[in-house]
């Protein structure tokens, strides 16, 4: 980098390279997103001393940093048509049983309760300024706003721009410790040994390379789902992930090190999100999530029809928001994803006509095609280009500020769509190998009970990492959740004392790419190298051969490749540290993979050596887990959760008991008294 | 060879290189966006006071909250690479793009 006199800028930032400095507490949260947020509020209102280590800036970190437009499935809101169970249960079910019962049910059963001390801290929740009365959408009661489904109501469009700001004021006002440009590069373990209690964490200063060491009674991992694994284009990096690029699957890594057992990592799927040749999300014309239920119309203004389970023609906008006959409630709809999640037709919600390219292709229709916010009701148009595009993560300035200040007005324009030409949804058609891991639906992640916490005593999980959960209010609920449980596991423990060897040797593996010879590869070339490994042996075709050839050449690459990758400075140091453990977040996906002998459709996943889909005895989870330098497997049964109500509601009463600090409605009010 | 001093040998700049552009005359230096960055992209400018300089464009994730966040309207936009701007198409007439 050279300034504008054409010299080198000296780095910014003091250089703290080998200095260490040490900290204690009783909850340690790893990633300050919105799971970790909550997960360190959770635990604070306990009366625990709470550390947060973020590897950004809390302020706006995680993939919902900056902003959120939905809150999924809180049934337990006063309008909710279904009850927790039923709404927990069909998500379940909608995935073929491969979703986290744990979490989803955490999520069913408190999100709204959530949201509510998300609107106490100051967040907008609810339609004040009565710019929507009268819309379908709209209880006029709460003025609560609902999405998809207007007759059940469980998903509300929120104004979540500046949730994340508020959640920092929040840890802010319970002293919770938040050490920002932090990344964590180890768990420590009792004795130093995988398999063992989690007692603590190393990091790095990402803008000074100093070196951290955090003693911890609980831990709460909170770093979202690891991306770049399958695609990584070097040059249009950010554009290639729907999570924040630097979500580069660490607390995976760590955890997976430490010997937590993991689950449903075989699981991947075709995302245009992971590609560099995709648009902005929600972006371009489109008809689901932020922008459903928006019409499409061809380039002569013909509209594309939308269909309901049935297949029966819909007349209007208003039947798309609507269950079709013979449905309680629908989830979702849209026609969403490239790869469509097989789901069942009892939850399945109205989208255009799945046949759309055989149409167009027979003449019926004339590309390309365009999202027609002007031809929507008033209402609809307002709610897309409004409350959605203005507050869903990436959108908001991406999106509707850039998109305005160069004209576009949603009352006259409309948007293209580049997807539509395959009958899908948003996105455009991608090939077999641009996969991702976790950027749709429920993926892999750590394996938990109903203290939200994993097979290792004392680290517990929050948000994306856990397995088979998704979205901003899941990481709020099961954050909030699991830094209570953490908080009461540690008030029954002393601190253990640290393994002097586990940390040296952790000191050392962090600082050895400082030391590299100059003339190996970065980190962007080893990264699009273990992509391409990814790409050719575990991907859409894969058998026994394959996967050995993955976890040879993965191996390869860590122990050839890797040790000459150079860090020029902290930031640089980061970059390549991430990709040691997308190395290891490979190897996981490669073991799980390896494991699973059947195919399935609703993992996306198949074996050309066991071609059979779903055989009624692998309907389980697969469990992997590090042994040394092998790895374990095991299975769970497929609800291996039980039953929702009992195990949750013993739980939720010890943590609301748990919460004696002042609530944030009392204490802002007591603030604005005083001022 | 005849002296050029406004030629220099340089490496290709990495592409995209502006996913977000400064106003100078706006910008006041506060720092903010270099604040809130999630892919830590920006550093503050040597010169106190002078737009931070873009030291990572290429790891941008085109989120918006150095822009959201700014205090200064204008002073710092959000610049979509060119083979990602979506086009739109005028009711009464005419075709656009970002």
């Amino acid at each position: 980098m050279f300034s504008n006199s054409g010299r080198l800028i000296p780095w910014p930032y003091r250089i703290a390279y080998g200095s260490e400095r040490a900290y204690d507490c009783d909850v340690l949260v790893i990633g300050g997103g919105i799971g970790g947020a909550w997960a360190a509020i959770g635990a604070a209102r306990c009366g625990a001393r709470v550390i947060v280590l973020e590897k950004a800036a809390t302020e706006r970190s995680g993939a919902g940093g900056a902003g959120v437009d939905h809150w999924q499935w809180a049934a337990d809101n006063p309008c909710s048509g279904v009850t927790p169970e039923e709404l927990a249960q069909a998500l379940i079910d909608n995935h073929g049983g491969y979703r986290g019962g744990h979490s989803t049910y955490i999520q069913c059963a408190s999100a709204w309760e959530t949201l509510l001390e998300m609107e106490a801290m100051g967040g907008k929740i609810r339609d004040t300024a009565d710019e929507f009365r009268g819309a379908e959408f709209r209880d006029e009661k709460t003025r609560l706003l609902f999405a998809y489904d207007y007759t059940n109501r469980f998903v509300l469009r929120v104004w979540g721009h500046n949730y994340k700001p508020l959640l920092r004021e929040e840890l802010r006002r319970l002293g919770v410790r938040v050490m920002d440009r932090v990344a964590v590069t180890s768990l420590l373990t009792e004795g130093g040994k995988q398999g063992t209690r989690a007692v603590g964490a190393t990091a790095v200063h990402v803008r000074t390379g100093a070196f951290i060491v955090v003693r911890a009674k609980a831990t709460v991992l909170a770093t979202s789902r690891p991306q770049r694994i399958w695609t990584f284009s070097s040059e249009l990096r950010g554009i290639s992930t729907f999570r924040p690029p630097s979500v580069s699957g660490s607390g995976y890594a760590i955890a997976y090190r430490a010997g937590a057992e993991f689950t449903m990592m075989e699981k991947s799927m075709r995302s245009p999100f992971g590609s560099p040749y995709a648009y902005p999300p929600y972006g371009s014309g489109n008809a689901i999530n932020t922008w459903y239920p928006c019409t499409i119309v061809d380039a002569n203004g013909k509209e594309v029809p939308w269909v309901d389970a049935n297949g029966k023609v819909l007349s209007s906008v208003a039947e798309r928001c609507r269950p079709c006959a013979g449905q309680k409630f629908f989830i979702m709809g849209g026609g969403s994803s490239s790869q469509p999640h097989p789901g069942l037709p009892q939850y399945l919600g109205p989208r255009p006509i799945p046949d759309l390219e055989a149409r167009m292709l027979a003449g019926d229709f004339t590309p390309p095609f365009y999202a027609d916010l002007a031809g929507m009701p008033e209402m609809e148009r307002k709610a897309i280009w409004g409350i959605m595009v203005g507050n869903e993560g990436k959108t908001r300035i991406p999106v509707m500020r850039t998109y305005m200040a160069s004209g576009f007005d949603p009352g006259r324009d409309m948007l293209q769509t580049y997807d539509f030409l395959r009958g899908h949804g948003m996105r455009e058609p991608v090939l077999p190998q641009e996969r991702t891991f976790g950027e749709q639906g429920a993926c892999g992640g750590m394996l938990v009970d109903w203290d939200l916490m994993s097979s290792l005593p004392g680290l517990f999980a929050a948000g994306d990492l856990i397995f088979g959960g998704q979205d901003h209010s899941h990481a709020a609920a099961s954050g909030r959740y699991a830094g209570a449980r953490a908080a009461l596991f540690a008030r029954e423990l002393s601190f253990s004392e640290l393994n002097d060897g586990q940390v040296r040797d952790e000191k050392h593996r962090v600082y050895s790419p400082l030391s590299a010879p100059e003339h190996g590869p970065d980190w962007k070339e080893l990264n699009a190298a273990s992509a391409r490994v990814m790409q050719n042996y575990c991907s859409e075709v894969k058998n026994a051969q394959t996967l050995a050839l993955a976890e040879t050449w993965l191996r390869d690459l860590e122990a050839n490749e890797a040790p000459r990758v150079r860090a020029e400075n902290p930031h640089e140091l980061m970059r390549v540290l991430e990709v040691h453990d997308l190395l290891t977040c490979c190897r996981m996906i490669v073991a799980a993979c390896e494991a699973r002998k059947a195919s399935s459709t609703h993992l996306h996943f198949k074996r050309l050596d066991y071609p059979e889909m779903d055989p009624p005895e692998w309907h389980k989870w697969v469990v992997i887990r590090s042994d040394g330098d092998g790895v374990q497997v095991s299975d769970r049964p497929i609800a291996f959760w039980g039953d929702f109500e009992s195990h949750y509601r013993s739980r939720h009463a010890q943590n609301l008991a748990a919460w004696t600090q002042e609530p944030p409605t009392a204490a802002r009010r007591r603030a604005t008294a005083a001022t | 060879m005849q002296d050029n001093p406004r030629v220099y040998a340089t490496p290709n700049r990495p592409t995209p290189g502006n996913p977000v552009r400064f106003d100078p005359a706006r910008c006041d230096g506060c720092n903010r966006c270099v604040t809130v960055c999630l892919e830590d992209i920006l550093i503050p400018n040597p010169e106190k006071g002078r737009p931070p300089l873009v030291l990572h464009p290429e790891e941008c994730w085109y989120c918006g909250p150095c822009v959201d966040d700014c205090p200064i309207p204008g002073a710092i936009r959000l610049n979509h690479p060119l083979q990602q701007r979506v086009r739109w198409k005028r009711k009464d007439g005419g075709h656009f793009r970002v």
